[in-house]
């Protein structure tokens, strides 16, 4: 028998490090070869990590949300054969010792987030969910459905009396029987007798570790809101004229290059028109090095939900795609989104954010500047409202667009004419088109 | 007659009855109580206290006849016993009237008028009594129906002549030498057994498979042993016909399809009791009913505001300490406290010989509700029992397999009945098997069978 040390293999793109997000396996497991071990995440793609050999889990070397500089040891197994410790490098992971590995880990440079680490170790610690003084929640299996309270005739009537329900208070007696004192304990800290019998007062706290994804998206809103002094800018849009266009658009005959349109496509390229007249809209100012670098290439990020949480998938060249081909694009990119198969390269590289809820959109949003950009557009909810004509009501389907710039390097007059460029676009869709 | 107004009218005094209105007196409420015959009910008059004193006298002369001339083990011997039925019958009467009295007086204390009559209502507030000096009208803000049960009537049997009930089985003048029992179940099984003893030649007959049905047939074994010792003819799965053309013999059609006469000076029908819902005005209230029975929530109020029903005439099972508790919860409520019936076990005794007592879940009952445990002690390996000539009979504990909450506790068994106590205790108290096992049970009592068997649900039994 001998022992085989796995290292974090380098998951390309240049990376130093790895978050560890998930483990697999145990100690004690049985692996096959090829089975998975755990997934690190880098800047923004997800790794899984295969064991090359098969054997029995020794030892884990991360815990979740640790950092691990590429090439530390993370699993040991127990494989039949000679393993792989004990010809070369073997002195340097004593079988005995692993504590320097894991200083190893800790000590890693993480240049970006040195606060990091130190918050990974607290979170090891496990932390007291009541203040002193308060009763723990009494041990005891849970009540069956429909099971009646355990509880002696005396502390029935007391608990009737004061018109509790002992079916909401614990029992930390034996079987779970409800004594006297639990009885005291639900009084002094439950609902107040004769209230609304069904509620019941929740004292849990649950620590949920932030990590992976999550700890990602809270790292990138910090930091924008941090050094990004934001202005927004609200208008609204009467988007009657599109809606007609689009509903005319989709009656064609559905294809894969004829993909069903929403109204981002018809957005983009709005915003493609209105860069071209801005363009300085269309960059990412480098804030440290003091430089803004103005693109060419209109790269829409589109901030899409998924299970885990936000991300944004990159249509790149937003200014070669016509409709269609952004609308495909953009479909495209929200699956992959979805499934978590976008590669690194499709969810990095953007230089300005479209964030739309759809239905969710609401009147009035605050967007937050994907950093290091300069500006973000959100889509309001569109809805029928009316409006005045100048002799009448007449119901239009309007929508706001809720938009924030970069107030150091971008003034309101310029926002505000970029917000009304793409208005007039989208209120007379086919300018949009003309001149294409 | 001048109307009498009042907070709570109680119709019945039956043990329900006259606990409800004993408790609301108590508890200040302006209290009147309707009786058509006399305090107590069937509980006091024709059922449960007559019953015992009946059972108990059967004992003491089946003892003396078991002596007499014979070898008897403890070295006892003593002539033929003679039994002079009247004086039995008159020590008997006499209890029952001792305890007439206490009721009354107990009524009295907690001041609550006592209207002797017949009850009927005229509307939800208002009952009309028909008394010896005229018509007295009631109303009331509150009304607890506790009209109780009685006996039920075989079409092929009517009662009258030589059918009797229980009630005239209670008060025979002389004892049937022949006496036919229509009905295995527990009035029958105590009252046939009773007069076996007493010198009847006894014939139980039973329509279903075997005897008191509802308990399992373990619990059942020494029963149907010691009527067998007792020379009591059991037949089971066997219908009575009716009486023969003479009217000397009870007709019946046996399990195998035949046809027998069964000579008989007294045909006893116990088969079952119904609700008495009929008589006092039912019809001009419109409660709403659940089967035979009147429908009652768990604070025992009924479809109408104000009106309150407990004991028999609300359902099974119909015993008298359900009916007293039931009538004490309904008093407190009436009197403006927070109640809810929330009795965990009602013991049911059966008084025949020897004793029988359940209390909560049998253990089919429990095994429906999950995996359980049993511990059985059996009273042969109980010295006590062993000194009272009572060998025959066991004390049986269920509890959950997971917690061991103990769910229902069973017994057969001579003076069992007295071991209810406990049984109803531990269950109403959530005991667990340990809390029964870790009790000091004195010794030497039977009671230690019930320490001992719950030691050997743990699998920790020291005298098995």
């Amino acid at each position: 028998m001998g022992e085989h040390v796995i290292r974090l293999p380098d998951v390309g793109e240049g990376v130093a490090e790895a978050e560890l997000v998930e483990w697999h396996v145990k100690v004690g497991d049985m692996v096959r070869e090829d089975a998975l071990l755990a997934a690190v995440m880098t800047d923004k793609a997800t790794v899984e990590i295969p064991s090359p050999v098969e054997g029995e889990i020794l030892w884990l070397g991360a815990e979740i949300g640790d950092t691990v500089a590429i090439g530390s040891p993370i699993v040991r197994l127990k494989v039949a054969g000679e393993g792989n410790v004990g010809q070369g490098d073997a002195t340097t992971e004593p079988q005995s010792e692993p504590e320097p590995v894991a200083q190893e880990k800790k000590a890693a440079p993480v240049p970006e987030k040195p606060a990091m680490p130190p918050l990974a170790k607290r979170e090891k610690e496990p932390a007291p969910v009541q203040p002193a003084g308060v009763r723990s929640a009494p041990v005891g299996a849970p009540r069956r459905e429909g099971e009646k309270p355990l509880a002696s005739p005396a502390v029935r009537l007391r608990a009737k009396e004061a018109g509790i329900d002992l079916r909401q208070v614990p029992g930390s007696g034996p079987a779970g029987r409800i004594g006297h004192e639990d009885l005291d304990a639900f009084i002094a800290r439950g609902p107040q007798p004769g209230k609304a019998s069904g509620l019941m007062r929740s004292d849990r706290v649950e620590e949920i570790r932030v990590v992976g994804l999550r700890r990602k998206i809270a790292e990138k809103m910090q930091l924008a809101k941090a050094r990004i002094p934001h202005i927004t800018y609200v208008e609204e849009v009467d988007v009657t004229a599109l809606e007609e266009l689009r509903a005319a658009l989709n009656k064609q005959k559905a294809g894969p290059d004829r993909p069903k349109l929403t109204l981002l496509p018809f957005l983009m390229r709005a915003m493609v028109r209105a860069i071209a007249e801005q363009p300085h809209l269309n960059a990412l100012y480098d804030d440290d090095a003091g430089i803004i670098r103005q693109y060419g290439g209109v790269h829409i990020g589109i901030a899409a939900q998924t299970a885990n949480g936000l991300v944004v998938p990159v249509v790149k060249h937003a200014e070669a795609l016509d409709l269609w081909e952004s609308g495909a694009e953009l479909n495209r990119l929200a699956e992959a989104a979805k499934s978590g198969i976008a590669t690194r390269e499709e969810l990095s590289g953007s230089t300005i954010t479209i964030t739309s809820l759809g239905a969710m959109g609401g009147v009035v949003t605050t967007p937050v500047i994907n950093y290091p950009e300069v500006a973000i557009v959100g889509v309001n909810k569109m809805m029928v409202r009316p409006v005045w004509d100048g002799a009448q009501f007449v119901p239009r389907k309007t929508m706001n667009l809720s938009s924030s710039f970069d107030h150091r390097v971008i003034d309101g007059w310029d926002a505000a004419v970029f917000v009304q460029r793409i208005k007039a676009l989208l209120e007379t869709p086919a300018m949009i088109f003309v001149g294409e | 007659m001048k109307e009498i107004s009042c907070k709570l009218l109680v119709i019945g005094a039956g043990p329900g009855g006259y606990v409800c209105a004993i408790r609301a007196g108590q508890l200040g409420l302006d209290t009147v109580i309707v009786e058509a015959v006399k305090p107590g009910g069937t509980c006091l008059n024709v059922g449960c206290i007559p019953s015992k004193a009946l059972i108990h006298a059967a004992e003491e002369f089946e003892k003396a006849v078991h002596r007499a001339g014979k070898d008897d083990p403890l070295g006892i011997s003593a002539g033929q016993p003679k039994l002079d039925f009247a004086t039995t019958v008159g020590w008997k009467d006499n209890i029952v009237s001792r305890l007439n009295g206490g009721v009354a007086a107990l009524l009295k204390k907690a001041r609550v008028k006592y209207v002797q009559g017949r009850a009927q209502f005229r509307d939800g507030k208002t009952i009309e009594v028909e008394t010896e000096t005229g018509l007295q009208v009631i109303r009331a803000e509150n009304v607890v129906i506790a009209t109780g049960s009685a006996p039920v009537e075989l079409p092929s049997l009517p009662f009258g002549g030589k059918v009797i009930s229980s009630t005239e089985a209670l008060s025979l003048k002389e004892i049937p030498q022949k006496l036919s029992v229509v009905g295995g179940g527990y009035i029958g099984l105590e009252l046939g057994t009773a007069f076996a003893k007493l010198g009847s030649k006894v014939t139980i007959v039973e329509a279903l498979p075997r005897l008191l049905a509802q308990y399992d047939a373990e619990l059942v074994r020494p029963v149907s042993k010691r009527l067998a010792a007792l020379g009591v003819e059991v037949l089971v799965g066997a219908k009575a016909r009716g009486l023969s053309s003479k009217g000397d013999a009870l007709l019946v059609e046996t399990a195998d399809g035949k046809d027998r006469k069964i000579a008989a000076d007294k045909v006893l029908v116990t088969v079952g009791r119904r609700p008495v819902t009929d008589g006092w005005g039912l019809e001009e209230i419109d409660l709403d009913m659940n089967g035979r029975f009147i429908r009652i929530d768990d604070r025992c109020r009924t479809s109408m505001r104000g009106i309150y029903a407990i004991g028999d005439v609300t359902g099974e099972p119909m015993l008298a300490h359900r009916a007293m508790a039931q009538g004490e919860m309904v008093a407190e409520i009436v009197a403006g406290h927070r109640r809810n019936w929330d009795k965990r076990a009602i013991p049911a005794i059966c008084f025949t010989d020897p004793e029988l007592v359940t209390a909560g879940l049998s253990p089919e009952e429990a095994k429906a509700q999950g995996e359980i445990k049993i511990g059985q002690f059996p009273f042969s390996a109980n010295g006590r029992a062993m000194t009272r000539q009572g060998e025959d009979g066991f004390v049986r504990v269920v509890a959950r397999a997971d917690n061991h909450l103990v769910l229902g506790i069973q017994a057969v068994g001579q003076g069992v009945s007295e071991l209810s106590a406990a049984f109803g205790l531990a269950l109403e108290m959530g005991a667990r098997l340990e809390d029964i096992a870790g009790t000091i049970h004195a010794h030497p009592t039977q009671g230690e069978a019930v320490q001992e068997a719950a030691l050997k649900a743990l699998g920790l039994a020291l005298h098995a």
